[in-house]
């Protein structure tokens, strides 16, 4: 009998669930094999019946829950909840879910920021009336933008911007044969093929992405002098490797352009930033004189907490 | 007052609720179509590198992830003053046909059609791909093979397709091989022999049943806002002027760098989507008896405001949907056939791109570029209509500014009059029958349509 799922995006681009369509045909075999009850992108359940004026959430219960996205509204929140206490198993899906991901720059300003510039600062805003959580049967917006691990027990975490197919695939079989999945452990380095001369020496400001990068960009991926020898902001050093699924290379880098971290850091505990500053020294160039580093170093480890003091708007 | 919600709406790509109210005799008094969260992008991205912009904004859609990047990294070099060499143009070009193919294929078969195939009434819970996949197990296999294999044509030739890398400010990462543009143009035949088949398919037999029930719940006149070539306003999904085909057949040409001039967004209490107007309409008013500013976007609107389409396959659908619907077309059902038909365009101007001379040109980057301050504007019409970019850059190329119009944004105030249409047609004039999920699942067919 198929296992039930229900999967949900919480603030998300929906690229997770695209990325699952792109094992193929293979997809039809692995969907034959789950029954899911609750999907809005693809399937109709609703959260109650038109007639219930309650605006309650009630998720069918499953074995199985999958959950991409991070938590940006109180509706996600609740949403989430609603999913932890309904299923067995729960699979945070892709960097969002994981870390906070991109959006998490968002806590670089904070909520309030957002809302501010789309309905005033913008210049094409004649707004006459702003949207009103209080009144307006939309979700109020959390200050800070959070991973579901903030909120909730994550079973099975699998990274990334989007997660390779072959890794949401890993997890799913994994959970359905009841053992652990086997994901990527490594840094994005140690399975990049690029020529890794390191210049040293000379202390020299990161290169912003302004000009095509030395080499030939017909030669073979194994003859491409690496991003951060020349002097680019790759994050490779410090991002967990797997976005080329089990055989691929780097995705970013088979695309002749450096690493911007989306799986996320190697390891949960490690500091990403701090480690990336340390790589850029070893590779001969000055830390001190990299532009943004919250934009980059943040860019999908999701960013440190929004200015204080801020309410749900 | 009561009140129905329907609570998500589903078989769509964003998040959305709607709610109806009814008054006391039970007919539909006001709807609102409330988008539930607003994500942000344009001001967490200010203070970053400009360069660094269309590899952040990918992710405002996993589903159209190219058009935010091209017409992100257009609107940086507008900004900083960057010309950009012809292959990388024609490179940049072939890959939103490429990525655009796949989107289209996706909305028609998983979201769209299992009401056509299976029916507005079936069972909710087989009303979807997975009903689709017992019912029509070969078409299903066919449309995911052809999904996938333009999908990994474009992901051999770019390295990632779900959040490309391959546009940057300048020029393009890499030029297309012999070998490359020789496997595109083979994977491409078979593709584009499924799509002419699924215009077919859509054309005869899927859609025809259902245009008479749209044209009772989902008829009402608005403006239409694409792009055209300025030539001979003719259909062009990657750059071009802006028109506006107001609804007693005027015409407005304007490049996107006007775009201030033509559009104002308001917003109301009830969504965290803002809704875009015509701003010489002096405001906006959400009635369908007598919109004020409204105007659409997406394939209807942009098959409203060409003149003709270049290549000829298209072409001919074209005419054959004009003699059909007449110009313009405001039934909100024909989204799906004017989606076809530019799935049909997208696979004749991939292979016109790939057969052009020029494609395989080594010279894909226009050499370093300064930062420096600027101001510009860069758009494409994405699969869900019209992206606006419009950046401002300080002396360092670090991002002051940066204002989004995307398609469903612009969609939003005639989604919102297209399902208080459809709720009072279906509610107030159904006669005693009950409300029942087949009902309410029309109301969403409105809204399908548009592929929100």
């Amino acid at each position: 009998m198929a296992t039930t799922v229900i999967w949900k995006s919480l603030s998300s681009c929906a690229g997770c669930e695209i990325s699952l369509l792109n094992l193929g045909e293979s997809v039809l075999d692995v969907l034959a094999k789950l029954d899911i009850l609750h999907c809005p992108l693809l399937v109709d359940n609703k959260y109650s019946e038109p007639l219930d004026t309650s605006r309650r959430i009630d998720l069918p219960r499953a074995r199985i829950g999958i959950v991409s996205g991070g938590v940006r509204s109180q509706r996600n929140l609740e949403v989430l909840l609603e999913v932890r206490s309904k299923v067995e198993v729960l699979i945070s899906l892709g960097t969002c879910a994981a870390t906070g991901g991109l959006p998490g720059l968002s806590n670089l300003c904070g909520a309030r920021a957002l809302t501010d510039f789309s309905f005033e600062q913008s210049p094409t805003a004649r707004c006459t009336q702003k949207p009103n959580p209080a009144v307006g049967g939309i979700p109020a917006m959390l200050p800070e933008f959070t991973p579901l691990t903030r909120h909730v027990a994550v079973d099975v975490v699998v990274p990334g911007c989007p997660p390779h197919p072959d890794w949401i695939e890993e997890a799913i079989a994994a959970v359905l044969e009841g053992r652990s999945p086997v994901l990527p452990d490594r840094s994005v380095c140690s399975v990049c093929p690029a020529v890794s001369a390191v210049s040293g020496g000379v202390s020299k400001a990161p290169l912003r992405s302004l000009r095509a990068p030395l080499g030939d960009p017909t030669a073979p991926l194994s003859a491409m002098p690496c991003f951060l020898a020349q002097g680019y902001v790759c994050l490779g050093p410090v991002t967990r490797a797997g976005c080329g699924g089990r055989e691929g290379a780097p995705q970013c880098i088979a695309g002749r352009a450096p690493c911007r971290g989306c799986y996320g850091p190697v390891r949960a505990d490690s500091v990403a930033s701090l480690d990336f500053l340390e790589a850029l020294a070893v590779a001969g160039h000055d830390p001190a004189a990299m532009p943004d580093k919250p934009g980059y170093l943040s860019r999908f480890t999701g960013a440190p907490k929004p200015p204080s003091g801020e309410k749900p708007s | 007052m009561k009140r129905l919600h329907i609570a998500p709406l589903s078989r769509i790509e964003g998040h959305a609720a709607l709610t109806i109210y009814l008054d006391d005799q039970g007919n539909v008094a006001d709807t609102h179509l409330s988008v539930m969260s607003l994500r942000g992008f344009e001001r967490f991205v200010q203070g970053r590198p400009a360069e660094e912009l269309p590899r952040i904004v990918t992710r405002i859609c996993g589903i159209c992830p190219w058009q935010h990047h091209l017409a992100s990294v257009k609107a940086v070099e507008a900004a900083m003053g960057v010309t950009v060499p012809p292959t990388a143009v024609k490179l940049r070009e072939l890959c939103q046909m490429l990525a655009t193919i796949p989107d289209k294929i996706l909305h028609f078969y998983f979201l769209a059609a299992p009401d056509f195939l299976l029916g507005p009434d079936a069972d909710p819970a087989g009303r979807n791909i997975f009903g689709l996949i017992k019912a029509a197990p070969d078409l299903v296999r066919q449309a995911v093979r052809a999904r996938m294999r333009v999908s990994e044509l474009l992901e051999m030739f770019t390295g990632k397709i779900i959040h490309p890398v391959a546009a940057t400010v300048g020029g393009f990462t890499k030029p297309l091989s012999e070998d490359e543009r020789a496997a595109m143009l083979a994977g491409l035949s078979e593709v584009t022999a499924f799509c002419l088949h699924s215009m077919r398919l859509a054309r005869e037999k899927l859609l025809p049943p259902y245009i008479e029930m749209f044209r009772e719940i989902g008829d009402y006149a608005t403006a239409y806002l694409g792009t055209v070539r300025p030539q001979d306003g003719s259909l062009d999904l990657f750059d071009g002027d802006l028109r506006v085909l107001h609804p007693d057949g005027a015409m407005e040409n304007f490049p996107a760098s006007r775009y201030m001039d033509y559009i104002s967004e308001d917003s109301r209490e009830w969504s965290w989507l803002k809704f875009p107007y015509l701003k010489k309409a002096g405001g906006l008013e959400l009635d369908y008896r007598n919109p004020l500013g409204v105007y659409r976007v997406n394939t209807l609107a942009r098959l409203n405001v060409a003149d003709c389409i270049s290549t000829p396959q298209a072409q001919r659908e074209l005419e054959f949907f004009r003699r059909e619907f007449g110009r313009p077309a405001h039934v909100v059902g024909l989204y799906h056939w004017a989606r076809l038909v530019e799935l049909v365009y997208c696979c004749e101007r991939a292979e016109e791109l790939l057969r052009d001379p020029e494609i395989t040109g080594t010279q894909v980057h226009a050499g370093a570029v300064e930062p420096r301050a600027g101001e510009g504007v860069g758009h494409l019409e994405a699969p869900r209509g019209t992206l606006l970019y419009h950046v401002r850059t300080n002396d360092e190329g670090l991002l002051d500014m940066v204002n989004i119009i995307a398609g469903t944004t612009h969609n939003n105030a005639g989604m919102h009059i297209s399902m208080k249409l459809a709720a009072q047609r279906l509610i107030d004039d159904r006669g005693g029958k009950p409300l029942d999920q087949g009902l309410f699942n029309r109301v969403e067919m409105c809204l399908r349509a548009y592929d929100p």
